[in-house]
């Protein structure tokens, strides 16, 4: 277990009177700064040391408010952070229910104090109030907060846990019942959502957002205003019971459509938020602890903490990386290509690496069609406030187009985004080594293809590097980094660079077909297809994967990436990986036919409903016909057999770059902690 | 011949809580630019009928332009005090006198008309910047005998003080040091201390968060008789020590002057009219008599004589220094005039920072005083200069202010 990292809870009087523009006595308020002493980077968290220290803390400012000494109770944090919650990493290697209710306890028993302080109290919101910070400034009378903070919130949901240091009963009393709702469920899963301090005060959650320039002085100044009565603070009434817990019955019809019940933290809050409806604090905080108890030590808090560490951590740092010193500079990019892929990559250079771009592709057409691409993006940023017209025209001046590949030359990096075809490739990248230097980057955004292949012919294959970047590019967060066989130290670095450049994560991976996230994900489609050719309802493997609490169902993604699109991998995979990645004559025809996987407007989500007539297409083979649960296992014991292969073929170095970029390349959730501890635990790997 | 152009008044004065330099101080742990913003916010605050769009310029002073105090601080500061993005800023330096440098160039430049409002002010962490630290004096100073090396060090030049005028001795020192403490401390029990002081939240790792809302540096209760065995660190068998020195300080000032036609305008009540200033050099080993030369300059051009001014703030570098002064103009060493609130000697002084606080303590003297028609603040500056400045009382002949 890793040494508690202790959050102080200094103590110091401050005499409020110079604030004080009538009245006379003393006007003392006795203030607790949470500081662990580890200047302005590292969070202030709470464990148990920490807790206890809080606790005596403010044990001792309440005696001496009883005894007349102190007239108000104050909490704050070091410049930038309250409290970000519990201590997690502490809280992670929790083994026993017991151990678990202990940690609840804890916090219910020192933020009960000041729940039930003598004189007002006040938290003096500086900085990061997350979880268990969060609960301890709504366990104060009143709150105020700094403008600049961008994260306040009960995230817990999002962690496998519940705002269970008094969240869910303090929280619907302070903003009502349908703002906390959006605070402790919809948040943390809308991607764990916080707010800003003007958005916390905007909901209720704060009593007044004070600039940073002066905010804890002038936070004094206005604790002594509501003391000596000059400022006074409303809250909503309650509503009535029958509406309260109506309203949560709402939310968990919401949350059922999006999680069919997959992990429990999202349920365990709307039970307790029911109960909050009672408003008997202490049935809450018993509810709470339980409920702690029972999370703390699930298996999706764990593994929902293993992806929380590798988001935060890993995901910065990637493993198998060369040092950065080795990368060569990149102040300029070509783009062998300007189809819709290429376009996006325009974008992002132009727009993250601030270097210039030319996109060179075959006819003037192409070519204007993909600047039109980056100038209506550009357009709809700047119509969303995302960037300013400085910004907008940097953008667009930095991105130009060419049919001459001759153009190309003198780039640092070049990357091809043609159509996804070994010889297509092949060719752009041998016409590119005619005009490039030989020290130039050459880069291909391949999802399947092998990079070593497409580099085998070149007089350098040793500049070449796979950046696949994942669609749509701006949203999603992960770039694989793809070593071949003759790729050298530089340029893998380099590619490394770019990535982190574009501000996206990267893991490194080896050239392997689909890498990983593809790889994965088609394993998965194609064994749900595969369960369809061998007579599986529809509707039920519509449904199997529920359980999984993917971001959505098989039929969806299939709908989103295309049906043609489907196929051509999963062709491509099969080719390169043999028959686990089966065929499918009725996406096939499908794909014929231009036939729909899902009913949808638009662009196809999780809520588009499949279209029960597909069934029509599929059942080639006289298989055995599978229920949910045999699917789910059909599908978990191929997700397992092909992480092993991945892992045989060192595809990554660790399966935690396989979680790593499941959680970022295909937005699978915490709660699975990317899919191999879910797959551990179920017993599959 | 009087200054020309419009009349500039000052506004209004604030400044934060001084706090001892050192490394348990009042704001060890406080950056010297937050210590400025905390100040310049509260004195827009105070002034709620200026907007802050009317501000000109912005000119902050500090001595050790390095680290937290540079990076153009009138800039900075502005920026950080969420001044409007138009309203520029610069930083400036004239030692001990960078504070009023601020304001008599401010002052200028209102009264030629290029900038109707502005801020001045000064900060100095000593603490975190000790005078001196990483010059690199050029070293012709001391080949060539432009200066004797004591020059650079100010206590020696005090020492020097009372070697050139032997009727300033240790004893006239000693009691001048101990009236500072005790008027400073009557001064402060009368209220005319705290109400010109910005609460400045002050953080601290080992001790959380707190609020400064008072001097550290006084020492209330110092006797003559205890001040007799103390040591004279600038020199064996001197005559200068820590209680007739200004202590090592930290803390910032500001002050927001206008053109007189805007005041007007704006409803904004003078505390101070500008009447005239000047600054002036003298040798740098007796740097402690720059305020004669400079009081000179600056009644010449007001066409006063020193028997007009019935209010003096003068800086309390060291003892000696104001008695060269006095002697100078033949004031007595208890003449009620001078420093009734004590000076720098109590209070302390941030280097750049304390002209300002003359001026708004001048300013609330003559607020009781208006049978008072000018006051003076002046102050000497390492290297061998003084500057004065000479006000007019905009309550002269009203009724008294309390």
């Amino acid at each position: 277990m890793s040494a508690e990292r202790i959050t102080h809870a200094l103590v110091r009087d401050v005499d409020l009177a110079p604030f004080r523009a009538t009245g006379t006595g003393p006007l003392v308020l006795g203030l607790v700064t949470l500081d662990n002493g580890e200047g302005f980077t590292k969070p202030n968290t709470l464990g148990p040391a920490g807790m206890a220290e809080l606790r005596s803390a403010v044990a001792g400012l309440i005696e001496r408010a009883t005894r007349g000494e102190i007239q108000a109770i104050g909490v704050t944090g070091k410049p930038f952070h309250f409290a970000a919650g519990a201590d997690l990493k502490g809280a992670a290697t929790i083994k026993t229910e017991a151990d678990a209710l202990g940690i609840a306890r804890a916090g219910h028993d020192a933020y009960r104090l000041l729940l039930d302080a003598p004189v007002p109290t006040f938290a003096f919101v500086g900085g990061v109030a997350l979880g268990g910070g969060m609960e301890l400034a709504l366990s104060c009378s009143y709150r105020t907060v700094i403008s600049s903070v961008r994260n306040l919130g009960l995230p817990e949901v999002a962690l496998g846990l519940i705002p269970g240091w008094g969240g869910t009963y303090l929280a619907p009393g302070v903003v009502g019942i349908e703002k906390a709702l959006e605070v402790i469920v919809a948040n943390p899963l809308r991607n764990n959502k916080q707010l800003t301090g003007p958005a916390a005060a905007e909901l209720g959650l704060m009593d007044v957002v004070l600039e940073p320039a002066d905010f804890l002085a002038e936070s004094l100044r206005w604790a002594t205003a509501v003391l000596t009565g000059a400022v006074e603070v409303t809250r909503p009434a309650p509503v009535p019971a029958e509406r309260w817990v109506a309203t949560v019955e709402a939310a968990r019809a919401q949350v059922d459509a999006r999680l069919h019940g997959a992990a429990p933290a999202a349920y365990e809050a709307l039970d307790l938020l029911t109960l909050s409806a009672q408003r008997d604090r202490e049935a809450s905080f018993a509810a709470e602890d339980a409920a702690l108890a029972r999370l703390l030590i699930s298996p999706e808090f764990k593994a929902s903490m293993h992806a929380f560490e590798l988001t935060t951590s890993r995901a910065k740092r990637p493993v198998g990386a060369p040092p950065a010193e080795q990368a060569r500079p990149v102040r300029s990019v070509g783009i062998a290509g300007a189809g819709l892929m290429a376009s996006q990559l325009a974008l992002l250079f132009a727009r993250r690496m601030k270097a210039p771009v030319i996109m060179r592709d075959l006819d003037d057409a192409r070519v204007e069609r993909g600047l039109g691409f980056v100038s209506a993006e550009v357009d709809k940023l700047k119509a969303q406030g995302r960037i300013g017209d400085d910004e907008a025209n940097r953008i667009t001046s930095l991105v130009t187009g060419t049919t001459d590949l001759a153009d190309l030359a003198g780039r640092d990096l070049v990357i091809e985004a043609v159509f996804e075809e070994l010889d297509i490739k092949k060719q752009v990248f041998a016409e590119l080594e005619q005009v490039i230097s030989p020290e130039t980057i050459l880069a291909t955004n391949t999802s399947a293809l092998s990079v070593t292949a497409m580099a085998a012919d070149l007089q350098h294959p040793e500049r070449v590097v796979g950046l696949h970047f994942f669609n749509p590019v701006a949203q999603m967060p992960l770039v694989e980094v793809v070593r071949a066989a003759a790729t050298d130290d530089a340029a893998y670095a380099t590619a490394f660079a770019v990535a982190k450049a574009c501000g996206k994560s990267a893991i490194a991976v080896a050239d392997r077909p689909g890498f990983v996230v593809n790889r994965l994900l088609v394993r998965l489609l194609g064994e749900v297809l595969g369960s369809l050719e061998d007579g599986t309802a529809v509707e039920t493997a519509d449904a199997a994967l529920r359980p999984l609490g993917l971001p959505m169902g098989p039929f969806q993604l299939l709908q989103l990436v295309g049906p043609a699109v489907a196929k051509h991998v999963l062709d491509t995979l099969r080719d390169n990986l043999g028959e686990r990645y089966p065929t499918s004559p009725g996406l096939d025809r499908m794909v014929d036919d231009g036939a729909p996987f899902v009913t949808f407007e638009g662009r196809p989500n999780a809520g588009s409903p499949v279209d029960p007539s597909i069934a029509s297409y599929f059942g080639s083979r006289s298989g055995h016909a599978q229920t949910d649960d045999e699917l789910l296992a059909r599908v978990r014991d191929a997700l397992a057999e092909e992480v092993r292969l991945m892992m045989e073929e060192k595809v990554v170095t660790d399966t935690a770059d396989i979680d790593l970029a499941m959680i970022l390349g295909a937005g699978w959730p915490f709660h699975l902690g990317g899919i191999t501890p879910y797959l551990q635990r179920t017993g599959a790997l | 011949m009087p200054l020309l152009g419009r009349d500039v008044v000052l506004v209004d004065a604030v400044r934060s809580p001084f706090g001892r330099a050192k490394a348990d101080g009042l704001y060890a742990h406080t950056r010297a630019d937050d210590i400025a913003v905390a100040v310049v916010r509260d004195l827009l605050r105070r002034n709620p009928d200026l907007p802050p769009e009317h501000i000109g310029d912005v000119g902050i002073a500090a001595t050790s332009q390095v680290g937290d105090q540079g990076l153009t601080l009138g800039r900075t500061v502005g920026m950080l005090a969420g001044l409007p993005r138009q309203v520029p800023g610069f930083a400036i330096d004239r030692m001990c006198a960078g504070a009023m440098t601020a304001t008599t160039l401010l002052a200028c430049q209102i009264a030629v008309g290029a900038l109707d409002a502005a801020i001045a002010g000064g900060v100095e962490h000593m603490g975190a910047h000790p005078l001196g630290q990483g010059m690199e004096p050029n070293p012709r100073f001391i080949s060539e005998r432009l200066v004797s090396p004591d020059a650079l060090v100010m206590g020696a030049t005090a020492e020097n003080l009372h070697d050139r005028y032997p009727a300033l001795t240790r004893d006239r020192a000693d009691a001048f040091g101990a009236a500072s403490q005790a008027k400073y401390a009557a001064a402060l029990a009368a209220g005319k201390i705290t109400p010109d002081l910005v609460p400045v939240a002050v953080a601290d790792p080992e001790r959380g968060w707190g609020l400064a809302t008072a001097d550290e540096p006084p020492r209330p209760g110092t006797t003559v008789e205890g001040m007799a065995g103390l040591a004279t660190p600038f020199r064996d068998g001197g005559r200068v020590t820590a209680a007739t020195s200004s202590p090592l300080t930290d803390g910032a000032t500001a002050a927001l002057l206008t053109s007189a036609d805007l005041a007007a305008e704006l409803g904004l009540t003078p505390k101070l009219r500008l009447v005239s200033y000047a600054y002036s050099g003298v040798e740098p080993e007796v740097m402690g008599v720059g305020p004669v030369p400079a009081t000179r300059k600056a009644l010449e051009i007001a066409g006063l004589d020193i028997a007009d001014i019935g209010m003096f703030e003068i800086n309390e570098a060291f003892a000696v220094q104001v008695l060269a002064f006095l002697d100078a103009f033949g004031i007595a060493d208890d003449d009620p005039r001078v420093n009734p609130y004590g000076g720098a000697i109590a209070v302390g002084h941030p280097l750049a920072a304390s002209g300002v606080r003359l001026m708004l303590q001048l300013a609330r003297q003559l607020a009781e005083r208006p049978d008072v028609r000018y006051g003076l603040t002046t102050m000497c500056v390492g290297l061998g200069q003084g500057g004065t400045v000479i006000w007019e009382n905009p309550h002269y002949g009203k009724e008294a202010q309390q």
